[in-house]
């Protein structure tokens, strides 16, 4: 790929995979730290939606209730997933589509190929979907000489501009309309290259150039936001009605849906539709709300133009089974990807979505993507479970109340034993070191008292609020931005025990 | 009541002012409080950063310390920490229960259905906002994360501060975001904790008080560290030092 001069693009480096980056969070975070259009960007564009889902979830009086239920009917479901998945296999296949099964990513890819290369087209277009960036579709399907066109509007953009995205429902947020502009001007074919940076100006060239893509495609490939295993009914709910395109204009459909986005029951829709837009958009209804059941003519009343004469679904495992497995991790795939979590994330609001090396970024990306990898003690994945401050807002707004805090405390735990068994006999780290010497003191009163006391043979090494000496050095993460505190003449047993003696009166 | 007093490893041996002037409020409302010499720290320092086979010990050690205090008649536990008195509650039973010793988590159940942080024992428990402080400067005030998400604090802070005499309480933008602290997270991670504790201090500036506040000693080593740092001139004072000072009393009665 040619680079165009001030293209804003901001990837780095090629990612290892759509869901492990090639460098820990701490050394990407600190690149996105320095970039002052991101941190403007984003800070505006997350306070602006963070606004907004506070406002129309302020509407609802059974909101609790709704998370609660949300929570209740996803813990069925993963309970359940195997014979609900079988069920829904059934219904799909009654209404004429067919059900393919992949493992991973890379069967997935080989399925999707073949379904594309059946038809005889070199073309497909795309609605946003997080299942098909997981596998990085697009990229394989390159690679077998199909263009995949991406049809939400900020897809497109980072298509175009050959970036990533860095969030999970506003894939461009890190970029500003002038920088949009500027891959529109440049990479849109056909484009009007007097074309200004308002927004209803980017949104109609877009628009200009995708109604042709929508007339001409034969073949399209969408997610799926949910899945009714009693009904075989697929849904996608979008704002901008480019999916509704692609899964009505198409002669054939494929979709890719990760195995936990099943749901029993139909009626289980009434709780999702009312949570997942007032989450993620900050309306109240999306939209567009597509609903598929097979293929067009196969049942009665659907014998009209709309909807696809072939319908293919494609089951993605890719590393879910493992997650399912997890007694705590596997909250994780309750995930709905309404993205309210990274836009109340201090971590995410300040270092983006690309600092975390995955498609799935933010709060859940830091409790998914390791596990979806697996920890293994020194993957690069291994340091997202550390991308937070365990503050908890990400719990907060969870619409399926994922206990994301407790989720990351206990990968933490699963990193530092994988670390273990690799280490073996090997030298454990300096962490680890220091981790197992301050248990042993604070296990007994005696030597924790002691310790405590003996802190005050470092105040020559503390003067003013600076470190000197051996501690600095250590220390200098901590001691660059903040002063350290200044040591007490007596700790406070020392002068409970003064005074338990009768030595002050308190 | 007899209160049992969970110093906090910090508060002992960094902060001892915020600890001492736990027990002057509650003496003050004429209770009696006892220091389990026994204890040390809670272990959340290990158990948030991973090390939960260090943190069992740990919370062995805090559960045998202080259901021997429950045991010998104190009817409460209190700490000046949400962030301590979180993971009492919130982490000792799972830590407990993740080793598979189901017997420690439910000795630590009963440990942390009686373990309060200061603002929730004073009013809930001990039903007090007026605990006749007297505090004539401008102050803002920090809603801790583990106090405010994990606690379910909530206002209560602020009904004790409202009660003190002469002072002038201001309300900090964005207060409910975290100011970057997280234990280990601000070293490892610090230049991403750096830019949120940034921030905070930028937020503190705006109120124009002299004092911050907080209920957690540890957040505000932070969020202090950075104001020092950048020379500010605000300080920080722990809520019960708030709550415990007497200053220009006779001025303003």
């Amino acid at each position: 790929m040619s680079t165009y001069l001030g293209m804003p693009s901001r990837r780095v480096q090629e990612p290892s995979s759509p869901i492990q980056g090639v460098r820990d969070f701490p050394a990407a975070a600190r690149q996105a730290l320095g970039d002052s259009v991101l941190r403007r960007n984003l800070g505006h564009a997350t306070s602006v939606i963070r606004g907004k889902r506070a406002a129309v979830v302020g509407e609802v009086p059974d909101w609790e209730a709704l998370r609660d239920s949300a929570e209740a009917i996803k813990t069925e479901t993963m309970a359940r997933l195997p014979e609900l998945l079988e069920q829904l296999e059934a219904n799909v296949t009654a209404a004429g589509g067919t059900v393919h099964w992949a493992r991973d990513a890379d069967e997935a890819n080989r399925i999707v190929t073949e379904l594309v290369r059946a038809t005889g087209e070199t073309e497909v277009v795309k609605v946003k979907s997080m299942a098909t960036q997981e596998i990085g579709l697009n990229e394989h399907l390159e690679d077998e000489g199909i263009t995949a066109y991406e049809t939400d509007l900020a897809e497109l953009i980072v298509q175009l501009a050959e970036d990533q995205p860095s969030h999970i429902l506003v894939p461009a947020i890190h970029l500003s309309r002038t920088e949009i502009r500027e891959v529109f001007a440049t990479r849109m074919p056909g484009v009007d290259p007097l074309l200004t940076s308002e927004p209803r100006a980017l949104a109609m060239a877009a628009r200009t150039y995708l109604r042709e893509l929508f007339l001409r495609a034969k073949v399209g490939v969408s997610g799926a936001n949910f899945a009714v295993a009693e009904t075989g009914t697929l849904t996608v709910v979008e704002s901008e009605g480019n999916g509704r395109m692609c899964l009505t204009l198409p002669e054939t459909l494929i979709t890719v849906m990760g195995i936990e986005k099943v749901l029993p029951r139909w009626r289980d829709l009434e709780v999702f539709l009312q949570l997942l837009p007032r989450s993620s958009t900050g309306e109240r209804m999306n939209p567009y709300t597509t609903f598929w059941t097979g293929t067009t003519g196969h049942t009665e009343g659907t014998t009209g133009p709309d909807g696809p004469k072939e319908f293919h679904l494609v089951l993605l495992d890719n590393g879910r089974t493992d997650v399912l497995a997890d007694e705590v991790g596997r909250a994780a795939l309750h995930c709905i990807r309404c993205s309210a979590c990274l836009n109340v994330c201090p971590v995410y609001e300040r270092t983006g979505g690309h600092s975390y090396g995955s498609v799935y970024p933010g709060p859940i990306g830091a409790i998914l993507s390791p596990q979806l990898t697996g920890l293994t003690g020194d993957s690069v994945n291994d340091s997202l479970p550390y991308a937070s401050s365990l503050c908890g807002a990400c719990y907060d707004v969870c619409p399926v109340k994922i206990d994301i805090p407790s989720i990351l405390v206990d990968l933490r735990a699963r990193h530092v034993e994988a670390q273990q068994s690799r280490t073996g006999l090997r030298v454990p780290s300096p962490e680890a070191v220091a981790m197992a010497a301050a248990a042993y003191v604070m296990r007994d009163e005696k030597r924790f008292a002691a310790a405590t006391r003996s802190m005050r043979w470092g105040r020559p090494f503390m003067k003013d609020g600076h470190l000197r000496g051996p501690l600095s050095s250590v220390m200098t993460g901590w001691s660059s931005s903040r002063d350290v505190p200044t040591l007490p003449d007596q700790t406070f047993r020392e002068w409970w025990a003064e005074r338990e003696s009768g030595g002050h009166g308190g | 009541m007899r209160i049992a007093l969970f110093v906090t490893c910090l508060a002992d041996s960094l902060f001892p002012e915020a600890a001492r002037a736990t027990v002057t409020v509650l003496e003050r409302l004429g209770h009696e409080v006892v220091f389990p010499t026994a204890q040390t720290c809670c272990g959340q320092m290990h158990t948030n950063t991973g090390y939960q086979g260090h943190a069992l010990g740990l919370v062995e050690h805090h559960v045998t310390t202080f259901e021997r205090a429950l045991d010998e008649g104190a009817e409460a536990v209190v700490a000046p920490s949400g962030s301590c008195v979180g993971s009492v509650r919130h982490q000792h039973a799972m830590v407990a229960r993740r080793a598979g010793d189901e017997a420690l988590a439910q000795r630590a159940e009963r440990v942390a259905e009686q373990t309060f942080e200061l603002s929730e024992l004073l009013v809930d428990r001990l039903g007090v906002t007026d605990v006749g402080a007297s505090f004539p400067h401008r102050v803002t005030y920090h809603p801790t994360c583990h106090s405010l998400r994990m606690l379910r604090v909530g206002d209560k802070p602020l009904q004790l501060l409202r009660e003190v005499r002469g002072i002038d309480l201001v309300e900090l933008p964005a207060a409910d975001e975290c100011c970057g602290f997280g234990g280990t997270f601000a070293m490892k991670n610090a230049d991403t904790s750096t830019a949120m504790l940034s921030d905070k201090v930028t937020h503190v500036r705006e109120t124009r008080a002299a004092v911050l506040t907080a209920g957690d000693a540890s957040c505000l080593m932070h969020m202090g560290g950075g104001l020092r740092h950048q020379r500010t001139g605000v300080r920080t004072m722990h809520l019960a030092e708030i709550l415990a000072s007497t200053d220009g009393a006779g001025a303003v009665s």
